[in-house]
């Protein structure tokens, strides 16, 4: 059976039975398990099992809940039980602001934890050598993550926004359907997106503790560096400063800001949009230059 | 099998794996073998598609490491014990990486139990030993029950009884007409287990040739004679026509030779020996030999730290 085989002159002339086996001009064995085409649907169910195995997504996410819920119900307690006087025209929505800006830092740490931990871990070359197509593993990554992380800040915002809206009906502006869709699914989508920008930072600094560093930096520096800017010639920067840095975008989202210019509407969403599309081309860019 | 063709890779001057040129064959064991620093780690990254090569080529059954749609089912790879989430379980390990190649689940129960993890399926990775790392990262290896199996150094940080299970389980696996490349700094392991050898100093190929040559052109045997009447020994040996070594230890060594005639040479002659003995030149004495030009990091080296990577020393303080 094997008197029409091709020549291998490299082959050693041992185990016919694996010569006769498929396997074109690369004789050996060859396995029972059906080969599969994988694509990114694979990646993906693989980076769910990644992100629900392991503990700290569950701390993060746990801890996350706690001070959305936490500082959303005392904050609308604290001002349910005060004076009778109203919120000055607010609805009760924007009382979940203060939540959202603290539990942000849980979610920036659980974007770059997804990628950067698996530089700190090693895992990242099982993962590659699993998946060669680096800017899959990437995209599946983003994918996972951001679906969590919009789920839970949604489930988690909805409901701090509905206790509050109910705790405080009576002094309180009843808010209307816009100003929900934008406390509820536009602030979810943003801080969901900042995540996503976590991740792609994480992916490019390769390190948990840096990348952490810089996305809590980003998030409060613009807003006390402008806070100390006295000087008349620079309060041009500092009204900038002010208007684009991250809490004043969220406020946004309840129709609060720091000031009359800049931003609004739905204008943060499409300036972190715009931020993370840019950081995943410069990330995957980076993830195919260098070595793993 | 695997073909490198010209595979070279530098950092900056540095040159890590220079011009190396070499097929890995099914159905045996190879053996890659140099001395630490050689560019065995960065030969094999390069293999896996995680290091990019500065020139040449690798084919991985005549195809590119990134053309590989579900690389596990063509080749497995240990790389380091510890290239793995030590907060997962060993089963979570595992089932990430069946899912994203597309592997059956019921493999990763059928690895766990080829390795010996059963027990500890749903234990945290971190919780392991070395040994039990290494056992974890080769059921990775095995998950996808692939043609091609690359181990980097396994037998590192074993017991006895775990060395032999590798030694045992590399060989069956070549023995089912599967490619077996194994990395190693100790020929002594080497020469029980590789039938082919491949041999790096300096990223540069020194040898690459079947085990039982290199066994033939290296093991040298020679005669070791020790006598208070050195001189006259000597005189003995010359005048029978036979090839004497000194050695500075003032012990004479007879290359190839038998004991018997030259202890009946001195007994003829009245000289008085202290010694007669037949030694063999060990395979780590002629791997030691053959790489001595090209150890990177000899003891008494002067040769300046190489820079890290910025950042690269962060996580031994993490």
């Amino acid at each position: 059976m094997s008197t029409h085989q091709p020549p291998m002159p490299q082959a050693p002339q041992a185990a016919p039975d694996w010569q006769a086996a498929p396997g074109g001009p690369y004789p050996g064995y060859t396995s029972p398990i059906p080969v599969v085409r994988t694509n990114l649907r694979h990646a993906i169910t693989s980076e769910w099992t990644k992100i629900r195995s392991v503990r700290s997504t569950m701390w993060t996410l746990g801890v996350f809940v706690l001070l959305v819920v936490g500082i959303g119900l005392l904050a609308a307690a604290v001002v349910s039980g005060s004076s009778s006087e109203d919120l000055g025209g607010q609805n009760a929505l924007s009382l979940g602001f203060f939540g959202l800006l603290l539990g942000c830092i849980c979610i920036i740490t659980l974007g770059v934890l997804t990628t950067a931990s698996e530089y700190g871990t090693g895992m990242i070359r099982t993962t590659m050598v699993a998946c060669p197509s680096r800017v899959r593993v990437l995209a599946a990554k983003s994918i996972v993550f951001f679906a969590v992380a919009f789920v839970i800040t949604l489930a988690t915002s909805s409901f701090v926004a509905m206790t509050q809206v109910s705790m405080l009906g009576h002094s309180a502006r009843t808010p209307t359907g816009g100003e929900w869709l934008k406390a509820t699914v536009g602030v979810s989508l943003y801080i969901a997106l900042l995540g996503l920008l976590s991740l792609l930072v994480g992916s490019v600094i390769r390190h948990s503790a840096g990348a952490i560093t810089i996305m809590i930096g980003a998030v409060l520096a613009p807003l006390v560096i402008a806070l100390f800017m006295f000087s008349s010639q620079l309060e041009k920067v500092r009204t900038a400063l002010f208007e684009y840095s991250i809490p004043n975008q969220m406020s946004i989202f309840y129709s609060n800001s720091l000031g009359d210019g800049g931003p609004s509407g739905w204008d943060p969403l499409w300036i972190v949009l715009g931020v993370t599309a840019v950081a995943f081309a410069g990330a995957c860019a980076l993830l195919e230059k260098r070595d793993v | 099998m695997i073909e490198l063709e010209g595979l070279t890779k530098r950092y900056g001057d540095k040159t890590a794996v220079d011009d190396l040129t070499f097929t890995v064959r099914p159905g045996i064991v190879t053996g890659f073998l140099g001395p630490n620093g050689a560019g065995k780690s960065t030969t094999m990254r390069m293999i896996l598609g995680l290091d990019h090569p500065t020139a040449g080529q690798v084919r991985i059954d005549g195809k590119r490491y990134q053309q590989l749609k579900d690389p596990l089912t063509y080749i497995g790879a240990l790389l380091d014990a510890k290239a793995m989430h030590g907060g997962r379980s060993a089963f979570n390990h595992l089932l990430c990486l069946a899912q994203s190649n597309g592997i059956p689940r019921r493999r990763v129960g059928e690895v766990l139990d080829t390795v010996g993890l059963s027990a500890v399926a749903r234990k945290k990775a971190k919780g392991f030993s070395l040994g039990m790392g290494q056992r974890l990262g080769i059921a990775g290896a095995l998950l996808g029950d692939p043609r091609i199996l690359m181990f980097d150094e396994p037998v590192n940080g074993l017991d006895p009884e775990g060395i032999h299970w590798i030694r045992t389980l590399m060989k069956s696996l070549a023995a089912q007409g599967r490619t077996v490349f194994v990395s190693s700094h100790l020929m002594s392991e080497m020469a029980l287990t590789a039938e082919h050898l491949v041999v790096i100093g300096q990223g540069r190929l020194l040898a690459d040739t079947s085990m039982a040559d290199f066994i033939r052109a290296n093991s040298r045997s020679y005669v070791r004679v020790r006598s208070p009447q050195r001189e006259r020994l000597l005189d003995v040996l010359h005048g029978a026509g036979i090839t004497v070594v000194e050695t500075g230890t003032g012990a004479l060594e007879v290359e190839g030779g038998k004991a018997e005639p030259i202890g009946e040479l001195a007994a003829q002659n009245g000289v008085v020996l202290h010694e007669l003995s037949i030694q063999q030149a060990s395979l780590e004495e002629a791997f030691m030999q053959l790489t001595a030009e090209s150890v990177e990091y000899h003891a008494h080296s002067d040769s300046p730290p190489v820079p890290q990577e910025w950042g690269a020393g962060w996580d031994k303080g993490a």
